[in-house]
């Protein structure tokens, strides 16, 4: 049985850290989860990246966000990223495939994976 | 969309556009049909509104000027015989009892009836992306009592901590998989 005492753990363990609070991340993974986005497959993709920073140990300085249509229908899912003092990177044609080496090349590594943005 | 619970997800984005402080879901389940309830305390519609928020030409965003989702969530219901409807009460006519609720009854039989699909994946992408607002959800059927509700989770966790926090999602998918007796 899962039990409130386990969340009970799970505030102790995070009672210490002080980046949770949104905004306060230096890197910040946003979804397009509007009509478009959900239609094309954006969920998986959005559960991908969330269970990903926190397999990676990212969570201090990524936060995974969502957000609505922003107009390229077409393209979706589409996936931005924006980095403190960089300029955003938007990603075409998401898939959870594609979630890994995002997260190793480019929040990680620094370097955005070009084969993935828009042509 | 493949699955209804991606429309459930869609929906509900409805209600986080409406400035809700408390959505819920609810799932109700009979050997023949399904109704799918989605309920909402935000800023409501204008009657106007109402009329027209089937039509596919209308839609609050900006970036242009159609708006799928209640449209093809009234189509997945509409193509097994069932059908949708939504009342609303605006928040300028009724300023202390303000909301809506959007029902969606399907016939499980028909050849058309899309497959419910992976709903616990969606209630917690929707909890992951809805910051403060919270979430009752509920699934009933002769097999199935499932209720879920983020007050009581948040109080367990006191005020600081967000339910966004990986720890947290984690253990809502393990609570719900439990409810639904998938191990």
């Amino acid at each position: 049985m899962k039990s409130l005492a386990e969340l009970s753990a799970i505030r102790d363990k995070m009672k210490d850290k002080v980046s949770l609070r949104e905004g306060s991340n230096e890197t910040r993974i946003v979804v397009g989860m509007a009509t478009c986005g959900i239609a094309a497959g954006a969920r998986p993709v959005l559960n991908a990246f969330v269970e990903a920073v926190a397999k990676e140990g990212l969570s201090d300085t990524v936060t995974v966000l969502q957000t609505g249509c922003i107009g390229i229908c077409q393209y979706e899912p589409v996936v931005e990223v924006y980095k403190a003092g960089e300029e955003k990177v938007t990603y075409v044609h998401m898939s959870e495939d594609k979630v890994q080496k995002v997260i190793e090349q480019h929040i990680k590594g620094g370097k955005p994976v070009a084969e993935y943005t828009m042509k | 969309m493949k699955e209804l619970s991606l429309n459930i997800l869609d929906i509900a984005q409805n209600s986080v556009t409406a400035r809700s402080t408390l959505i819920r879901i609810d799932l109700e389940e009979t050997n023949e049909t399904l109704r799918i309830t989605v309920s909402d305390n935000g800023c409501g519609m204008s009657k106007e509104m109402v009329e027209n928020v089937t039509s596919p030409f209308t839609t609050s965003r900006t970036t242009r000027k159609v708006g799928l989702g209640i449209p093809l969530f009234m189509m997945a219901a509409e193509q097994t015989g069932g059908n949708l409807t939504i009342t609303s009460k605006s928040e300028k006519d009724y300023p202390d009892d303000h909301g809506t609720v959007t029902s969606a009854l399907f016939y499980k039989n028909h050849l058309d009836f899309t497959p419910l699909g992976d709903i616990i994946n969606t209630i917690v992408t929707l909890i992951q992306g809805m910051g403060e607002i919270d979430l009752i959800f509920t699934h009933k059927s002769d097999t199935l009592d499932v209720l879920l509700d983020t007050r009581e989770i948040r109080e367990t966790l006191g005020g600081d901590i967000p339910l966004s926090v990986p720890d947290v999602l984690v253990w809502i998918t393990e609570f719900l998989k439990e409810k639904y007796n998938i191990s």
